[in-house]
């Protein structure tokens, strides 16, 4: 049994110009301990996706399909039961560590609320277990600092606060919506460090959100690379560094600056996405594609396992050989 | 933190000096005096009474002697206009009687307004939404001197439930309209404040954090929402309450009620100079305070504002 399996996630919204279907179809599955990094650039509906798992879905949104969490559905839970969940077995982290935290709220007084609500400590234990987490995640000095106030810690800091909250009841899946977008660089490899710590000792399975490929390389299993709302490919990590076999991700890869080649402009992928209002009734990526066939208008083939290839999964009319 | 108290009561001083020079001005800038009448007294039985009052000396002086009575003996001299009363024993009658319309008003506009608010922000765009938004917008357009009218006519003309006037000790049949009159607009305005304010709160990502900490809505709203939503409301208390306090003159006037009010609006109309002189300085001092008691509160809330 999976830990995660995710089958036909749709997610759309309501809004006054009609309605926005941000994630079609969406199907994969975890194991415990693994790591998924799913990649696309903003308004792919990667964010959307994992808000739908856990109910953080706006107002206007609703999802449909099928979310099995350790053999359970927990898709369009409400109330007490989804709550049982949220913190307990799924936590999250969030991509602003600015504004993730309650400024009028004692860092001690956030934290310990978790363990007194989910695991009825008293609030002294459970102050004492959120100072050890602290500790966990390399806070110097944490007994004196969980009593201050989110705005007395750095942005990096912060975002290690959300960490060692989001692990206070050892959950066993840490949703992490691209924790270092709002970080510099140096800190970024710090929490990116502090993750994979992280999965090494608790053995939490992490579904990372991002749109740095670089991030992705060298600390997941697997990669889903989604495009207006579509996963467009899902390979092991190294596999999909290797043999890029869709259009887009290969110009997602080109499109990271590399040390190692002294080209003076960074390469981009011309155009920009389609309008999640009014979707293309084929492949989303058909107008910037420079592989495009005419088939391309009006369909998109499902995910497909490339032979040869075992667990290289495409969704692309144009053959492999040709993409090159 | 004393430091800063110690400052802004510091600071009170001089404002409120500033506030007895320039109402002693412009008080004495209307045209007339205390004891002008329609049959105007002979001059030199009224020179002599401006004497005996010390009217007849330069403003400056009059201005100085106050001043020193009012830090010496903390005494605002005798009434021009009541006979043997002085201002002291006016504002001591009065004074209790304002302030219990005016701190009643305060409660209920806070709490009735606050919980208003709050409900038809955790159910915007439903029905109670609506209503709560529907209520809010009647009470702002009713202003007292028109509640206060409708009430009479309706509770005490038509139905006789209540008495249309009066004190009677504070009993508290003559409480409710008066305290509705005045309230009912205040509560209208903070209905509003804090929907505003909480709709905006229960969008930001720390509670959308609280939410993922799978708390329950209980929890999320009161440990995490109300403080920050709160933030804007109690800017507007201080003027609020101060409005509710000198909004007691119409309330006063209307219900009768012997309180401070009534004597302020007739001594602005008689030039009872001494009396209007007192009621400004004590709705001054009162300002002052609850401003400095809303800076207080403000600091304790928001853990970024220290003083």
């Amino acid at each position: 049994m999976s830990l995660l399996e995710v089958r036909d996630l749709n997610v759309k919204f309501n809004t006054p110009d009609g309605e926005v279907h941000a994630v079609k179809n969406m199907n994969f599955s975890m194991e415990e301990g693994e790591t998924l990094a799913i990649v696309g650039e903003s308004g792919s509906g990667k964010s959307q996706a994992v808000f739908a798992m856990i109910g953080l879905l706006a107002r206007n949104g609703y999802a449909s399909g099928s979310v099995m969490f350790e053999g359970t559905e927990i898709l369009n839970l409400h109330g007490p039961a989804l709550n049982k969940i949220r913190a307990a077995k799924i936590s999250m982290i969030f991509q602003d560590p600015m504004t993730s935290l309650n400024p009028y709220m004692r860092v001690s007084d956030q934290m310990a609320e978790v363990l007194v609500h989910h695991k009825g400590m008293s609030k002294s234990a459970a102050i004492a277990e959120s100072v050890k987490m602290l500790d966990a995640v390399k806070i110097p000095e944490a007994k004196s600092r969980i009593t201050m106030y989110p705005h007395e810690f750095s942005g990096g800091m912060r975002q290690r606060v959300m960490i060692a909250m989001s692990l206070l009841c050892q959950p066993k899946l840490l949703i992490a919506d691209e924790p270092t977008t709002a970080l510099d660089v140096t800190v970024q490899a710090q929490i990116m460090q502090l993750l994979d710590d992280i999965q090494k000792d608790f053995g939490t399975a992490i579904i990372l959100i991002t749109h740095d490929l670089g991030v992705v390389a060298g600390s997941t299993h697997d990669t889903l690379v989604m495009y207006g709302g579509q996963v467009m490919e899902d390979a092991p990590t190294d596999e999909l560094f290797a043999h890029p076999t869709h259009p887009y991700t290969r110009g997602l890869l080109s499109a990271v600056p590399r040390l190692d080649q002294d080209n003076e402009t960074l390469n981009t992928i011309p155009g920009s996405p389609p309008n999640m209002m009014n979707m293309p009734k084929g492949c989303p990526f058909y107008g910037r594609c420079e592989y495009r066939l005419d088939v391309c208008v009006d369909t998109l083939p499902p995910l497909t396992e490339i032979p040869g290839h075992a667990g290289h999964f495409r969704a692309c009319n144009v053959p492999v050989e040709d993409i090159k | 933190m004393l430091n800063y108290v110690i400052k802004r009561i510091a600071i009170a001083i001089p404002t409120l000096l500033i506030l007895i020079v320039i109402s002693f001005v412009l008080m004495h800038a209307a045209p007339g005096g205390p004891f002008n009448s329609e049959k105007p007294l002979p001059p030199q039985v009224l020179a002599n009474i401006e004497a005996k009052y010390g009217l007849d000396q330069p403003l400056w002086k009059q201005m100085v002697n106050y001043v020193v009575g009012l830090v010496t003996e903390f005494d605002m001299g005798p009434s021009f206009k009541y006979k043997d009363r002085s201002v002291n024993e006016i504002i001591a009658q009065g004074f209790p009687i304002t302030i219990t319309y005016g701190v009643l008003s305060f409660i209920v506009a806070v709490t009735v307004g606050v919980s208003l608010g709050a409900i038809a922000a955790i159910r915007q765009n439903t029905w109670i939404d609506y209503l709560a938004v529907g209520i809010s917008i009647g009470a702002q357009v009713l202003p007292n001197f028109v509640m206060a009218p409708l009430l009479v006519l309706t509770f005490t003309l038509w139905l006789g439930w209540l008495p249309g006037g009066g004190w009677n000790g504070g009993q508290w049949q003559y409480l409710i309209m008066p305290v509705i009159a005045l309230s009912t607009s205040y509560m209208a305005s903070i209905a509003r404040i804090t929907r505003s304010s909480m709709l905006e709160v229960l969008n930001t990502n720390y509670i959308r954090t609280a939410t993922a900490k799978g708390l329950p809505a209980k929890t999320i709203f009161f440990r995490h929402a109300l403080k920050p939503a709160m933030l804007p409301v109690i800017s507007y208390l201080g003027p609020a309450f101060v409005g509710m306090i000198t909004g007691s003159v119409v309330i006063d006037m209307y219900f009768s009620t012997g309180g401070m009010g009534q004597f302020f609006v007739n001594s602005a109309l008689t030039r009872d100079y001494s009396v209007m002189m007192g009621i400004t300085i004590l709705i001054g001092l009162l300002t002052i305070m609850f401003n400095l008691v809303v800076d207080l509160l403000y600091a304790w809330i928001d853990p970024k504002i220290r003083y």
